[in-house]
């Protein structure tokens, strides 16, 4: 164990700017999640299909104390106006967002669908994709990734991130076909890493 | 679909980096590859809303959770989440979760020798009003040691959730104390290397807003950044 630390402690006042990120720490568990949240979609909504996958950290280990959420559009790739966040989602319903932490396997698991493919900002054309988050202790900020589908080939063929990539990489942000849905793993460090967003950029 | 216009942001990013070896989880826990910026999507340029229905009157009041009054110095917290434009972000969810007085958790994890306090969950949420604005009563949490490096203790702190509007403004933070005495030893406030950012994390007494013979207030004000979908129209208004 290291002795201990001396940072500088100096009576600089705070700049103006954006609040940096802190770690989610390991206590979240009695605040963040909650029982509703894997379900984006409600369990009568046609087409619902599983999304579920571990978390790997730079050992391969699983991480346990995990927090995962994503965001994403529907099966028409329009948005939901409102997400609802500690209720159940209705029969059919769906709400776009869904948080889940990691079990001791360090495995997560959200019911949703697959949306249909958002254009980018200046309107180019998008493989279907969700947004995913990793908060976690010993992770300072979190970690941004998209979750493509194996069965899309031919759109990821086209999309303008996963062409922009090393094609050795591409596969880590690609689901797949998994019993009754997909499979996404992810990797936090390592030779397979999965490829993270920068979607800091101010 | 409207037409979408990405604004740039004026101000830097100052996160503390994924790797930062004094504080030991990081180092199998951070990416080793570069970030890639992906193409400016809708996807992460718009993000899930909250409204009423997720909150209740008493989610923001963490001392009212229990059959009595929770031990320890009762605080008011508030503040204001504007974007870095100076915005007010309206009807954001703000979530808040931290230890008891006693330093300690309600966390099956948590083995710090210290009583738990039944009248006291630590765990709280509500929306921003119309000026961005939110307001929470609750406890001064303690100091809670763990086993990073010898004699390692946390300030005290309280754990932020925040949403923004978009998925780029997501933000996990914590607020400190001010004159916090365990700081020059804390890895975890000193990953933020700047240190006029770090100093952004720490709220500051506001008695403007204590309140006579109750509680003592504190401010956070917090600024998500992160660019968002602004529809077309409301650019051209």
């Amino acid at each position: 164990m290291a002795d201990s630390f001396a940072y500088p402690v100096t009576d600089v006042e705070a700049s103006p700017g954006i609040t940096p990120s802190q770690t989610v720490g390991p206590f979240f568990h009695y605040a963040l999640p909650y029982d509703p949240g894997p379900a984006v979609a409600g369990p009568d909504r046609a087409g619902a299909v599983t999304l579920t996958g571990q978390v790997l950290d730079g050992q391969g280990e699983p991480v346990p104390d995990a927090l995962v959420e994503i965001w994403q559009a529907d099966e028409r790739g329009e948005f939901v106006e409102q997400s609802g966040l500690y209720s159940e989602v209705s029969g059919d319903g769906f709400r776009g967002f869904g948080r889940c932490a990691t079990d001791e396997h360090g495995r997560y698991q959200f019911r949703t669908v697959k949306p249909a493919g958002v254009p980018t900002a200046d309107g180019r054309p998008q493989a279907p994709h969700i947004a995913m988050s990793v908060f976690a202790r010993g992770m300072l900020r979190r970690v941004v990734t998209r979750v493509y589908f194996a069965d899309e080939s031919e759109a990821n063929a086209t999309d303008p991130l996963l062409e922009a990539l090393d094609e050795a990489r591409r596969p880590t942000l690609v689901a797949t076909a998994d019993g009754s849905g997909y499979r996404f793993d992810v990797r936090i460090q390592g030779a397979d890493e999965t490829v993270f967003l920068d979607v800091f950029a101010r | 679909m409207s037409k979408i216009v990405v604004p740039s942001d004026p101000t830097v990013a100052l996160d503390p980096p994924y790797l930062f070896p004094d504080y030991r989880s990081t180092v199998f826990r951070s990416p080793s590859k570069a970030l890639v910026m992906p193409p400016a999507g809708l996807t992460e340029l718009t993000g899930p809303k909250f409204g009423e229905g997720d909150v209740r009157d008493t989610d923001s009041d963490l001392t009212a959770h229990g059959d009595g009054e929770p031990i320890g110095e009762r605080i008011i917290v508030h503040g204001r989440v504007t974007d870095s434009y100076g915005k007010p972000v309206r009807n954001t969810l703000v979530e808040v979760w931290q230890a008891n007085s006693a330093g300690r958790y309600i966390h099956q994890l948590d083995q710090h020798p210290a009583p738990l306090d039944p009248n006291f969950v630590g765990a709280g949420r509500c929306l921003t009003d119309s000026g961005g604005h939110y307001r929470f009563v609750t406890i001064k949490p303690g100091p809670y040691p763990w086993r990073n490096h010898d004699n390692a203790w946390r300030p005290a702190h309280i754990h932020f959730s925040l949403f923004g509007r978009a998925f780029t403004q997501r933000l996990v933070t914590q607020m400190y104390f001010p004159g916090d005495p365990l700081f020059f030893q804390d890895p975890i406030y000193n990953a933020v290397r700047d240190e006029h950012a770090r100093k952004r994390m720490i709220s500051a007494y506001d008695h403007s807003v204590t309140s006579p013979e109750w509680a003592t207030g504190y401010r956070f004000d917090i600024v998500v950044g992160g660019a968002e979908a602004t529809p077309f129209e409301e650019v051209e208004s």
